[in-house]
């Protein structure tokens, strides 16, 4: 589903965020991406989401090269990802249900059905009761799970995220990890980038550890 | 298809909802535009209507076709004939030599002069309406005529239309430069506002980058935006044009009653209106595209 060859990625400036990174990741699996801040877990993210391209190196989704993809299919890409930022990107300036709507806007779903989706979504994280509040408004557990009924409402093969327990305490952070597996046991291809190792570990999922832009294990 | 309509119909509704969500800046952008797209249109009513001034006092160009003194009948019926079947004549009368002696006599009082005359020195001659106005035709149609046996002067009594069309010429000249100025800044007030609405909305677009929106999607709103505030703009000039021609006709009663005739200014047309309104929509249009293409790709997700 997702491969990396020889992925290297210096940015401006002269920073190596990976270095020769060469990892397969199957269709339905669910991995964590661990390792210290800057050891580049984000770029890894970002490179799948094609937000950065690869220096050198191939990385392939769905037998797509996203490294090599056109600007005018990038957006085609990112309706097949769900993504949840570290700093979770919501729009405070409309309401929960607009904010998971937005997905849907911008691939023209038919009215009705998308009303429908996007409360299936907040049900899904718990924020249906929400659905007129604005985000400003919720705490921020709330927020980043609506982070991730933003991410989930269009119903991608692979949701990407970022940090989503961030700054949330360990009970919190179960729960969020909980709702991750059940997105996985219905197929989806969940990677995680985070770095705490107790959320990680709890988990017991495959596990690929970052370091310093290698593979540490 | 269904999609696509949706997506413009979302675009404009969103777009509408922006505009009126800041009443005070929409009012004072679409007024700016509406006065400086009513600078030009006003002067081009000022002109259409002195035209119709201008028509109304002046008459028609005519030709005045003077024969030699030896023209017999024969010749008189031969010409009347060709002026009749000439395309570019619309209508010929013709003046006999005694037909226009009394004339003169009647009119100028030099009855006793003409008298003293032993003979009458008039020519026989047509008065020929012609069928267009322009003076390169009425010019050409002068030429033609004197080269025709018999006929020894032809008069064009044109030099006040051509006057006129010269002065009119050069005024709507001077009307579309201030136009396209305006329009330059009509163009220039939308980018401008287009500007900061991508700015202020740069995490909007941001996100939608991020959540697999198209170009065009992004770029859809702001263009619809544009175009509204240009057509806000037109109808505004359009509003400003026909309240000043209302008031001036108010004020112009007065002067028709010492006249006693009816002086009335007349408003823009449809067609002029028309084009006005297609017209300030096209630059907003444009305006937001240029901003749009300037300003968007700078916005990109990290």
């Amino acid at each position: 589903m997702i491969s990396f060859s020889q992925v290297t990625k210096r940015y401006p400036g002269g920073l190596e965020a990976l270095r020769g990174v060469t990892l397969t990741i199957e269709a339905g699996e669910i991995v964590f991406v661990t390792g210290p801040s800057g050891a580049g877990k984000s770029t890894l993210l970002k490179l799948m989401a094609a937000i950065e391209r690869p220096t050198s190196g191939s990385v392939m989704i769905s037998g797509q090269n996203v490294g090599a993809l056109r600007p005018r299919a990038v957006p085609f890409l990112r309706r097949k990802l769900g993504l949840i930022f570290q700093d979770q990107k919501l729009l405070f300036d409309r309401s929960v249900f607009d904010n998971v709507m937005l997905p849907l806007a911008v691939t023209g779903f038919e009215r009705r059905e998308a009303a429908r989706r996007v409360r299936a979504a907040l049900d899904k994280v718990g924020l249906l009761a929400k659905e007129k509040a604005h985000p400003v408004r919720l705490s921020g557990g709330e927020q980043q799970r609506l982070a991730i009924a933003r991410a989930i409402v269009h119903r991608p093969a692979i949701l990407l995220a970022d940090e989503p327990t961030g700054n949330l305490d360990a009970a919190y952070a179960a729960g969020i990890g909980e709702l991750f597996r059940s997105f996985n046991q219905v197929g989806v291809t969940v990677v995680i980038a985070t770095h705490d190792e107790a959320f990680a570990a709890r988990m017991k999922p495959r596990h690929i550890a970052l370091k310093e832009g290698k593979l540490a294990r | 298809m269904k999609t696509w309509w949706w997506h413009h119909i979302d675009a404009l509704r969103t777009t509408l909802g922006r505009l009126l969500r800041t009443p005070v800046a929409t009012l004072f952008n679409v007024s700016v535009i509406g006065v400086a797209l009513a600078l030009p249109v006003g002067l081009y009513v000022a002109i259409i209507n002195l035209e119709d001034l201008a028509r109304s006092l002046g008459s028609d160009p005519q030709l005045s076709v003077f024969l030699a003194l030896d023209a017999g009948s024969a010749d008189v019926k031969r010409i009347a004939a060709r002026l009749q079947q000439h395309p570019s004549v619309r209508e010929a009368r013709f003046v006999s030599r005694d037909e226009a002696l009394k004339e003169l006599k009647a009119s100028t009082g030099l009855a006793d002069v003409i008298d003293s005359l032993p003979g009458n020195p008039l020519p026989d001659a047509f008065v020929v309406l012609p069928r267009g106005t322009a003076p390169e035709s009425l010019e050409q149609l002068r030429d033609e005529i004197r080269r025709w046996p018999k006929v020894t002067h032809v008069q064009l009594d044109a030099e006040w239309a051509r006057r006129l069309e010269a002065g009119l010429r050069a005024a709507l000249l001077a009307v579309s430069l201030l136009a396209t100025l305006f329009a330059f800044a009509l163009v220039a007030v939308t980018f401008n506002t287009i500007r900061l609405q991508i700015l202020t909305r740069r995490e909007e677009i941001e996100v939608s980058k991020l959540i697999g929106a198209t170009d065009s999607f992004i770029r859809r709103p702001f263009l619809y935006y544009g175009a509204l505030q240009g057509l806000a703009g037109g109808l505004a000039a359009w509003a400003i044009i026909w309240a000043g021609v209302s008031i001036l006709n108010g004020a112009l009663v007065d002067l028709s009653r010492l006249y006693a005739a009816r002086i009335e200014l007349r408003h823009l047309g449809v067609e002029d209106s028309a084009s006005l309104l297609v017209f300030s929509a096209a630059l907003g249009w444009f305006g937001s595209w240029l901003s749009v293409n300037r300003h968007l790709a700078a916005i990109e997700p990290r």
